[in-house]
């Protein structure tokens, strides 16, 4: 390969290559997949293909994440006449069935009639995929793959062709928000950075993706990290800066590697570095790792963890738009932000536009969690109810139970009741019933679940998380798991329950930051709708749901850790 | 506790662990603000950070040792003391937690006659630890044997592993 190649003669080569090939198998690698020998289901496919003679006219591939994680390995094979290439799909692939996948495809040509195709399931075919869209079709560690995808083509066309205050103003028209819950539109955010004074910008992408139940943002990085970078890059050349931090966490060392790989590879075609298509562009992106904070979620705290510092918040404003890393005025986009950021440009704001509600653009991906039948990653249109996303592409709650609530925004969200199924998941929606989009975390709950037990859960881990430099979210933490500790416990009263929305009150309206401002909303939100499970724990001693040890009975373990905050 | 006394981990020990310490910082140029970065290279090459250990990088990247260590204490990730040969990680995110985590930590817990407190057996063989979340979401409830992450385990299948452990 010519460092000199361009865009698009590296992906006509590779495209022209793939379509002469026989057939292609891919193997998802994302870490449901992985944790279940995808790897030895990859080498098996390799093997077979050799010892076959098939190995220059097959391609074998591992992908990024196919969503379906709880029945993977998953396997897709295509082949056929390069006009007329066919599909198929197959899950749960252990190594003899992979072994006998190959085997056929290298003798017939096709894969066996006996293996179940599951590719026009609804959980695949109810999707609308931008941010996801190649994460399953490319492989994340070789670049050219992703360039004949069209990985960077956007790029070039943004510093070849356009200057970068039309590049804000697409994202604008776009009605891009901010996907890493609170929903600021990305066009404002982009322009206060591009009009702020300073003698350098800085471009960081959070993906400290701290919310438990939630791994958009992991799946994202391992199976399409250019996509990232492009957006970064994108969003760099339109706000004046020439130095980029992605911020993720220690928690996904596949992901770090990935990405750093994905650096130096586009570095070496001269996709990022100095003067990037032979334009004035520099831009260099570097890997930070996290170290276990949640807080650090939050954007000046990420800024004091980029710095080298303890992740502590400080007062806003100034905001990182106008002054963040080393004072300098800091773009800080969530890393699904920036990955819908190449397909607008590419795409057109118009068409991005098209897709979702009238407030809320484009599409959302979650992380389908907890107890649903299909559990995984999927992207939907903004404005998809919440009933087509649990039952038509969940496939519903498992064992014959019955949905009790879907919670978002992991501690900073709240919950949803059944009587809002048919809510359309979009930003104000959510707020309305008193919940967040939050990054994208979706937790389903069945009757089996207590939750006064789940509302005591979000506490302690915020409690756990909380920074400790202002004192109502220190304290205030402390006191309301406490509280719910004893209702859990079944020594609770009814004024636990008038405290408990005190609390929550001063909580709210006096912590220096969004993880003590919002760490009471799954308390408030299952209050609100689920009260008469609290009244049965404080007014008769009992869990309904069977879960909390009450004072007296030998019921479940209790499975809280003694109180450690010093 | 930043005092400790030289120890086999000891950076004086002339150890080759030091010299790769030392290139990892020379690679970020000495930067302060580098300090997280070097705390990661340093638990992966010594497995915990030490007294002796901080306090080399606190001289190396002119950072006193207060701040050291109040950013080696602040993160999670870091630990100050050496863990187990093994190390059972316990995912206990929303979607592990409501499909069972709370149990399985238990389980294992008493096993290895662990707690919150101690996490990690007398005779240095295993170590239990809680995970905010290891994204794994998708095959909750999530456990991580050193580093495989395994998905839908039950309480007495993880117990069994570890159990392999101690042996």
């Amino acid at each position: 390969m010519s460092p000199t190649d361009s865009l698009e003669e590296i992906a006509q080569r590779r495209n022209a290559a793939r379509a002469e090939r026989k057939c292609r198998v891919s193997v998802c690698s994302g870490l449901g997949c992985e944790s279940v020998g995808a790897g030895a289901v990859l080498e098996k496919v390799r093997a077979r293909m050799r010892l076959q003679g098939l190995a220059e006219e097959s391609e074998v591939h591992l992908t990024g994440c196919r969503g379906l994680c709880q029945r993977g390995p998953i396997v897709e094979v295509e082949w056929g006449p390069a006009e007329a290439k066919e599909r198929r799909l197959y899950l749960d692939v252990d190594e003899a069935c992979a072994d006998q996948l190959a085997l056929e495809m290298a003798t017939s040509g096709a894969p066996p009639a006996s293996l179940r195709d599951h590719g026009g399931e609804p959980f695949f075919t109810r999707q609308t995929k931008i941010v996801l869209a190649n994460a399953g079709v490319i492989d994340p560690e070789d670049i050219e793959s992703c360039i004949a995808a069209g990985a960077y083509s956007a790029l070039e066309k943004a510093v070849t062709e356009k200057k970068p205050a039309e590049v804000v103003q697409m994202i604008t028209e776009s009605g891009l928000r901010g996907r890493g819950g609170a929903g600021y539109p990305t066009g404002l955010k982009w322009s206060t950075v591009a009009k702020a004074a300073g003698t350098r910008k800085y471009v960081v992408c959070n993906g400290d993706e701290g919310d438990p139940g939630a791994f958009m943002d992991r799946s994202v990085l391992e199976g399409d990290p250019h996509e990232v970078l492009e957006g970064m890059a994108i969003a760099a050349y339109a706000v004046g800066a020439e130095q980029g931090f992605i911020y993720v966490r220690a928690e996904y060392p596949l992901a770090i590697k990935r990405l750093r790989a994905a650096i130096k590879q586009a570095e070496r075609l001269n996709l990022l570095g100095a003067h990037i298509f032979d334009t004035g562009f520099n831009f260099r992106v570097d890997v930070r790792t996290g170290a276990g904070a949640f807080v650090c979620g939050e954007e000046t705290a990420l800024i004091a963890s980029i710095e080298g510092g303890r992740g502590t918040p400080r007062p806003r404003p100034p905001y990182p738009a106008v002054s963040g890393l080393w004072g300098q005025p800091t773009l800080i986009n969530n890393v699904e932000t920036l990955a819908n950021v190449a397909a607008i440009v590419r795409n057109g704001p118009a068409w991005f536009a098209g897709i979702g509600t009238e407030k809320s653009k484009g599409t959302k991906v979650f992380a389908l969690a907890g107890k649903i039948q299909n559990t995984g990653l999927i992207e939907v249109p903004m404005g998809m109810t919440l009933r087509e996303i649990i039952f038509d592409i969940g496939g519903g709650i498992p064992g014959g139970k019955r949905f009790k609530a879907a919670q978002t925004g992991g501690p900073s969200g709240g919950c949803i009741p059944a009587q809002f199924l048919d809510l359309p998941v979009d930003y104000e929606s959510l707020q309305q019933v008193g919940t967040i989009m939050g990054s994208g975390g979706l937790i389903v709950m069945d009757e089996s679940s207590c939750m006064v037990d789940v509302a005591k859960f979000f506490i302690e881990f915020c409690r756990e998380e909380s920074c400790g430099k202002c004192i109502p979210c220190r304290a205030g933490t402390v006191q309301i798991h406490d509280i719910l500790v004893r209702i859990t416990h079944g020594l609770g009263n009814f004024e636990d329950l008038e405290k408990l929305e005190d609390l929550a009150d001063l909580l709210r309206n006096t912590s220096l930051c969004g993880l003590g401002q919002t760490a009471p909303n799954p308390v408030v939100s299952t209050i609100r709708y689920f009260r008469d499970e609290y009244l049965a724990h404080v007014n008769e001693h009992r869990c309904p749901a069977g879960v909390c040890a009450m004072a007296g009975s030998t019921a479940a373990r209790e499975p809280s850790r003694a109180h450690s905050v010093a | 506790m930043i005092a400790e006394p030289a120890s086999a981990t000891s950076p004086k020990g002339g150890d080759k662990r030091l010299k790769m310490l030392d290139a990892a910082m020379r690679r970020q140029q000495f930067q302060a603000d580098a300090l997280l970065e070097v705390l990661h290279s340093a638990q992966e090459l010594y497995g915990f950070l030490s007294g002796e250990v901080l306090l080399h990088i606190g001289r190396s990247l002119k950072v006193p040792p207060s701040r050291v260590y109040g950013v080696a204490t602040f993160y999670n990730h870091f630990s100050l003391k050496p863990k187990g040969e093994h190390t059972c990680t316990v995912c206990m995110g929303t979607a592990c937690y409501v499909k069972g985590a709370g149990e399985i930590l238990g389980r294992v817990r008493d096993e290895l006659g662990l707690s919150e407190r101690k996490s990690t057996t007398d005779d240095g063989k295993a170590s239990v630890v809680v995970a905010r979340c290891v994204g794994a979401c998708g095959i909750a409830p999530a456990v991580v044997f050193d580093q495989e992450v395994a998905g839908g385990l039950g309480p007495e299948a993880v117990v069994s592993r570890v159990r392999g452990w101690i042996r």
